[in-house]
């Protein structure tokens, strides 16, 4: 961005990466078929690179209301040095905060998750799913953010993008509103779960696995770290992936 | 023929009911002024926007009942009880007015034909009441649906069990009352009785007639007369008895529904309070200075009182039906959180609270408990995932995670008590500017490995 902004250029839209987008060595990838996806698409992109911080979800819903402002702050500062109007993240707790929480702060953005981003360059032919691996008749079934669904109402964005893809979409019994979550949101990701008989992600995949799909769609990097936990401790990982919406396209675009 | 007895009779009747009426407003209109004023110890919270948008809620979800049809069946059998229950309440009008004034089925010489069908349709009613009533009873005490059983959720041990059971009870018995009252007063109309006005059949009591039609006339008159007022008894006990009841849902649902949160579930609130700290600690100006100098002496809710009025309106208006919970991830793989509870939960302090003032002249003296850790274990508010499946089932529009979070933001800031690896995530942020421990620096070596754009 910074080079951009030196060159007097603006972007169309700023991808906000995000924490797991920029360390978590499985999201990097996610990250990159992203990149890819926009490069080929023609969007003229930015990236903040170093300048970017954690949005501060995790801490504000852990209770640190003090930690997530002065992340807050700092970043809406950043945003609006850069004059930022339009901002796309492939993280739907990124994408919940810098929504719904930055204005009453002072930050005031066009915010979209991924997967709505995604089934607009569709829609408008930016994207065409040809000239990779193809899908048609695999078994996919998509897994309900909670940050993306009941928090934001989104819903059927993912789902349209999986369609662009011809693939046989299948849906598990607790989908859509009645999402069963994967465990990681409100600063779970962070700690061991408190005592139980279950994990969260292990009820999650198992009800996955039972929709025989051999692929499991996922929109959010918090949900890919539970579900590949979870495809891992039924040692399903040769017969099920696990993968984020954009590298499914990628994918497709023989990307 | 009037004798002197029946005049005795018939005054000592009215006299008698106005007393009682009188008593049962007194009881109802303490009760209701304590809640209120409990409701009201919480902190204030803007919910007066919007008023066109707030309406059409309340209208779809508390009066159109649309989140109880999300499930058809229980939802038809839930929406017989409410529109008998609401309609139902026209006939107690006249028989109020009977009991005041002494003059039975007024409404009868105004209405005329029409009368016996209106009768007959909240006869109607009433049967439907019965039969959800008795479906009801046969889930919670035969088929035993997992979500109200005490051995499955703690919460549900005792009263409230006890309660969920009584209240449909009541129903049934209530229902029945007012058939047997009107196949009585059939019977009697027959006999051409003058206190009782020539209305022509209902729609149901008349195949119950014939149960009464051999009996003599004062025999008649004993049963109408017990079963008139274990009816009308017995709906004032049910009005008193339903604001120490889960069953006030009957009537918060609907300002409950109307102040409800419009914003997407996702927004958690903000606390102006420390923006105008944080504001100073970064040298950026705050547009007043007055607005720094604001230091509340506790961040987040360690007790109701720290909680918004609404907040505790929605545990005055949960009825314990459990769909939170059962849709709970945390309570579903065995952990000890249980939306409802953490409602029960901040009911139960309320109610505390209310007596508390209640005996020291209408102020809380402190009695050294709190919400958190008291009534709702560290344990429970940290198992939550902040998913929001509990605010997308309740049926009217409760919103438990908003007291959770308000927990938790007291728990970490003012007693700075956290899991040890939440502790860390805090650090790793405040000098890292990520949850994990990675150097900010590295935050864009992702794009190492792609070839340069152009």
């Amino acid at each position: 961005m910074a080079e951009m902004a030196a060159n007097n250029e603006a972007p169309e839209i700023l991808f906000w990466v995000g924490c797991a987008g920029s360390f978590d060595d499985r999201y990097k990838k996610v990250t990159v078929a992203f990149v890819k996806i926009l490069n080929r698409a023609g969007v003229k992109f930015a990236v903040l690179g170093t300048e970017e911080s954690c949005t501060g979800d995790p801490a504000r819903r852990a209770g640190n209301e003090f930690t997530f402002q002065m992340l807050a702050m700092s970043n809406i500062q950043v945003l609006d040095m850069y004059g930022i109007k339009k901002i796309v993240t492939a993280c739907p707790h990124c994408f919940n905060t810098l929504k719904n929480e930055y204005p009453e702060l002072g930050g005031n953005y066009e915010v979209i998750h991924h997967s709505t981003f995604l089934q607009q360059l569709i829609d408008e032919g930016r994207v065409r799913i040809e000239g990779g691996e193809t899908f048609k008749g695999k078994k996919i079934t998509f897994h309900d953010s909670c940050y993306l669904g009941r928090a934001n109402n989104i819903y059927e964005a993912p789902r349209h993008v999986l369609e662009a893809l011809d693939a046989d979409l299948v849906e598990m019994k607790r989908c859509r509103t009645k999402g069963l979550c994967c465990g990681a949101g409100g600063g779970q990701m962070f700690k061991e779960p408190e005592p139980g008989k279950k994990d969260i992600n292990i009820e999650r995949i198992e009800e996955a696995l039972a929709t025989g799909a051999e692929t499991i769609a996922v929109a959010c990097p918090f949900c890919m770290v539970m579900m590949t936990d979870g495809v891992k401790n039924k040692e399903k990982e040769s017969a099920v992936k696990v993968y984020d919406l954009a590298e499914l396209i990628a994918q497709a675009e023989g990307l | 023929m009037v004798d002197f007895n029946d005049v005795t009779m018939a005054i000592f009747q009215q006299i008698l009911f106005l007393a009682v009426l009188g008593a049962v407003a007194w009881l109802g209109y303490r009760r209701i002024s304590l809640i209120r004023s409990t409701i009201l110890l919480g902190k204030p919270e803007d919910r007066s926007n919007r008023p066109g948008e707030r309406l059409s809620t309340m209208l779809r979800i508390a009066f159109g009942q649309k989140k109880m049809f999300d499930r058809p069946l229980i939802g038809a059998l839930h929406f017989a009880v409410y529109i008998g229950f609401i309609l139902i309440n026209v006939e107690i009008l006249e028989i109020v007015l009977d009991g005041i004034l002494g003059r039975h089925r007024i409404f009868a010489p105004f209405l005329g034909s029409f009368y016996p069908v209106l009768i007959g349709f909240f006869e109607f009613l009433a049967v439907g009441v019965l039969l959800a009533c008795i479906i009801f009873l046969l889930r919670r005490s035969v088929v035993r649906v997992k979500r109200l059983q005490p051995e499955r959720h703690r919460e549900m041990n005792g009263w409230p069990e006890l309660d969920g059971k009584l209240i449909l009870v009541f129903e049934i018995v209530l229902m029945i009352a007012i058939l047997t009252m009107n196949a009585a007063d059939l019977a009697l109309q027959e006999l051409g009785n003058p206190h009782y006005p020539q209305t022509g059949d209902f729609f149901f009591s008349q195949f119950l007639k014939p149960l009464f039609t051999g009996l003599n006339e004062d025999t008649l008159v004993i049963y109408e007369r017990f079963a008139w007022w274990f009816h009308i008894l017995g709906i004032f006990v049910f009005a008193v008895y339903l604001t120490y009841s889960k069953h006030l849902h009957i009537v918060l649902a609907f300002p409950n529904t109307y102040f409800s949160r419009l914003t997407p579930k996702g927004k958690m609130n903000n606390m102006p309070e420390i923006t105008a700290e944080v504001k100073t600690m970064l040298g950026i100006e705050t547009a007043s200075m007055d607005e720094a100098a604001v230091i509340p002496d506790r961040f987040g809710a360690k007790d109701v009182q720290d909680l918004s009025w609404k907040n505790l309106m929605d545990a005055y208006s949960c009825t314990e039906c459990g769909r939170c919970t059962e849709a709970c991830p945390a309570n579903i793989t065995g952990k000890k959180l249980s939306p409802r509870k953490i409602m029960m939960d901040t009911r139960d302090r309320l109610e505390d609270v209310g007596r508390n003032m209640q005996k020291n002249g209408g102020q809380f003296v402190d009695d050294g408990k709190s919400l958190i850790d008291d009534y709702i274990l560290v344990e429970e508010i940290n198992a939550c995932t902040t998913c929001n499946a509990c605010v997308q089932e309740c049926p009217v529009l409760i919103n438990p995670l908003d007291i959770i979070l308000q927990l938790r933001r007291h728990k970490v800031m003012d007693e700075a008590h956290a899991p040890a690896s939440w502790n860390v995530m805090f650090q790793n942020m405040d000098t890292n500017q990520a949850p994990w421990k990675f150097s900010p620096g590295d935050r864009f070596n992702w794009a190492a490995g792609l070839e340069p754009k152009e």
